[in-house]
């Protein structure tokens, strides 16, 4: 579905990405591991078309979506929960949910696909007149995670998710990423917690200095000496 | 008849102005954090438009309203893209000598063109007198200003509030970085903004043409005080926008009378820096709640 080859991309002058390349098949759980600065979040912005590649390409079943805006991105049927929630917050968490179903495909749909969503999300619907910046930390990235999925997306990208969260709502978290998996949505994942993400990825990517260093099934990265001792610290 | 009453209802009428001319620069400057410097001009475009079609072509100003309102949108939209959106990102300094580049060609052309002489829009029934419940008289053309910048403003909130297209403007002013993610087109709602923003001045000029003249500066004449109605409301929100609209109004009537003529603005931007005083964000000022 996604393929990225040789790709290349920074900010400005800056180049972070030196040689990034990895694909994410339909119905695949993929994950990008990498200390701080390695270019995760760049990566996934890259995708999203936030910022346009310097080198290599990044294709969409085989179409080049290198030049794409982010909205043609979206269109496309691929939705990044960024980092650190990033909701609206002086909008209600009812408002933040549907402008994440605004893109035309979606709008139709949204009744319905709130409610498919809110029954994942018991403590969303509760807050659903509350602004979305008055919520606590593990509830925004609930409504960040709800607001992801209104948009219906064929692929679903998260920005590490349990970021500053208790190891409850982590684990809760975690539930919900299990059950999006589960209802067949392909999910590309970059997470600091990487023993709950190797264990479920079909694949990983261990990403250093802007290059893939290292990939292989999930379970088989967690026993890899190597990244035992670079992520887990044993 | 009390003056006191005659006074409020002049106030509440004035204000009402305001208000139609301060919301689009509201919003401009909320949604797009850009400040429009040029937003009295273009009431001075609108106002030499509405004479020329009632002169020249004898069409009524108030047909001429929506009409106006939409070529302004358009105007507005394009102004934004061919010369704001290539200084989006640059330094807030240079996007202000664009804005007053842009009103100072306009206000320099329309000298040229129509030299420094009043244009009147003569609509004798505007300037009839009505008498509000036997309490105090206002002339009819200002009810029907003061009607429509109510109708406008409500228009407005409610299509920034419960349309598609209205919570995608809100969320492109409470998070940049977020928005495209959600499909939406950031550039576009700019332009759309800017048009709105327009618009609301093309509606303006074509209910205050039979009111007020058109002359090269007449758009600073109001433009000062759309500024002063936009930092009272809270850079940025609309209804604080329509109250300080109000207030300015009310203030400008009363002090004009109990006070002086000369001394009203005086008057006014004491009100106003006491309030900015008490309150540094404005009546509804929270950063980025709009
Ligand atoms: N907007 C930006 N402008 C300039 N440099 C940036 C920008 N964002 C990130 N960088 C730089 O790019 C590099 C990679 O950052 P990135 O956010 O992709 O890392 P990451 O792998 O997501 O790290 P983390 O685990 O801390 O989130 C870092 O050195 C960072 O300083
Ligand atoms: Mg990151």
């Amino acid at each position: 579905m996604l393929r990225l080859e040789g790709l290349r991309a920074g900010y400005g002058p800056v180049t972070v990405l030196q040689d990034v390349s990895l694909e994410v098949n339909a119905g695949e759980v993929v994950t990008i591991v990498g200390g701080n600065g390695a270019g995760k979040t760049t990566t996934l912005r890259a995708i999203c078309g936030l910022i346009k590649p310097q080198g290599g390409r990044i294709t969409v079943d085989g179409r080049d979506t290198s030049r794409l805006a982010p909205p043609e991105i979206v269109d496309l049927g691929i939705t990044m929960i960024p980092e650190g929630r990033q909701l609206f917050p002086f909008m209600t968490v009812r408002e933040n949910l549907m402008l994440g179903g605004f893109k035309p495909a979606a709008r139709a749909r949204i009744p319905e696909r709130l409610e498919e969503v809110l029954t994942l999300f018991p403590r969303v619907r509760e807050r659903m007149t509350q602004l979305a910046g008055s919520l606590s930390g593990g509830e925004q990235q609930m409504v960040a995670i709800a607001r992801g999925m209104m948009a219906n997306p064929r692929l679903l990208m998260f920005d590490e998710p349990s970021l500053g969260l208790a190891p409850l709502i982590v684990k809760q978290v975690f539930q919900i990423i299990d059950t999006v998996v589960a209802s067949g949505t392909t999910v590309l994942i970059v997470e600091q917690n990487i023993v709950h993400t190797l264990q479920i990825a079909t694949r990983g990517y261990v990403l250093e200095n802007g290059r893939v260093a290292m990939s292989g099934p999930g379970p088989e990265l967690l026993r890899d000496p190597h990244v035992k001792r670079a992520y887990l610290g044993v | 008849m009390d003056i006191l009453i005659q006074l409020i209802a002049n106030g509440v009428l004035l204000g009402g102005v305001f208000a139609l001319i301060s919301i689009g620069l509201t919003l401009i400057f909320g949604i797009v954090r850009v400040v429009n410097f040029a937003h009295g001009e273009l009431l001075m475009v609108g106002l030499y438009a509405t004479w020329l079609l009632s002169a020249k072509l004898g069409i009524h100003p108030y047909l001429a309203a929506v009409p106006l309102a939409i070529a302004f949108f358009f105007l507005g939209a394009l102004m934004q893209r061919a010369i704001i959106q290539p200084l989006m990102n640059a330094d807030p300094h240079i996007q202000i000598f664009a804005t007053v580049g842009i009103g100072t060609a306009l206000a320099n052309g329309a000298l040229m063109i129509f030299s420094a002489d009043l244009r009147s829009v003569d609509v004798p029934w505007a300037r009839q007198a009505t008498d509000l419940f036997g309490l105090a008289s206002v002339s009819r053309g200002n009810l029907v200003a003061f009607a429509v910048s109510g109708i406008a403003t409500t228009g407005l909130i409610l299509f920034l509030r419960r349309t598609h297209l209205g919570r995608a403007i809100r969320a492109v002013a409470q998070n940049r970085y977020a928005a495209p993610l959600m499909g939406i087109d950031v550039n576009r709602i700019y332009a759309i903004t800017f048009g709105i923003g327009a618009g609301c001045v093309g509606l303006a000029a074509a209910v205050l043409a039979p009111l007020y003249p058109a002359f090269p500066t007449v758009g600073s004449f109001f433009v000062l005080t759309a500024f002063v109605v936009v930092v009272l409301g809270g850079m940025g929100s609309l209804e604080g926008a329509v109250i300080g609209a109000l207030i300015i109004g009310l203030v400008e009537s009363l002090a004009g009378y109990y006070v002086a003529p000369d001394l009203k603005e005086v008057v006014y931007f004491l009100i106003f820096l006491g309030i900015l005083i008490v309150r540094p964000a404005g009546l509804f000022g929270v950063r980025g709640a709009e």
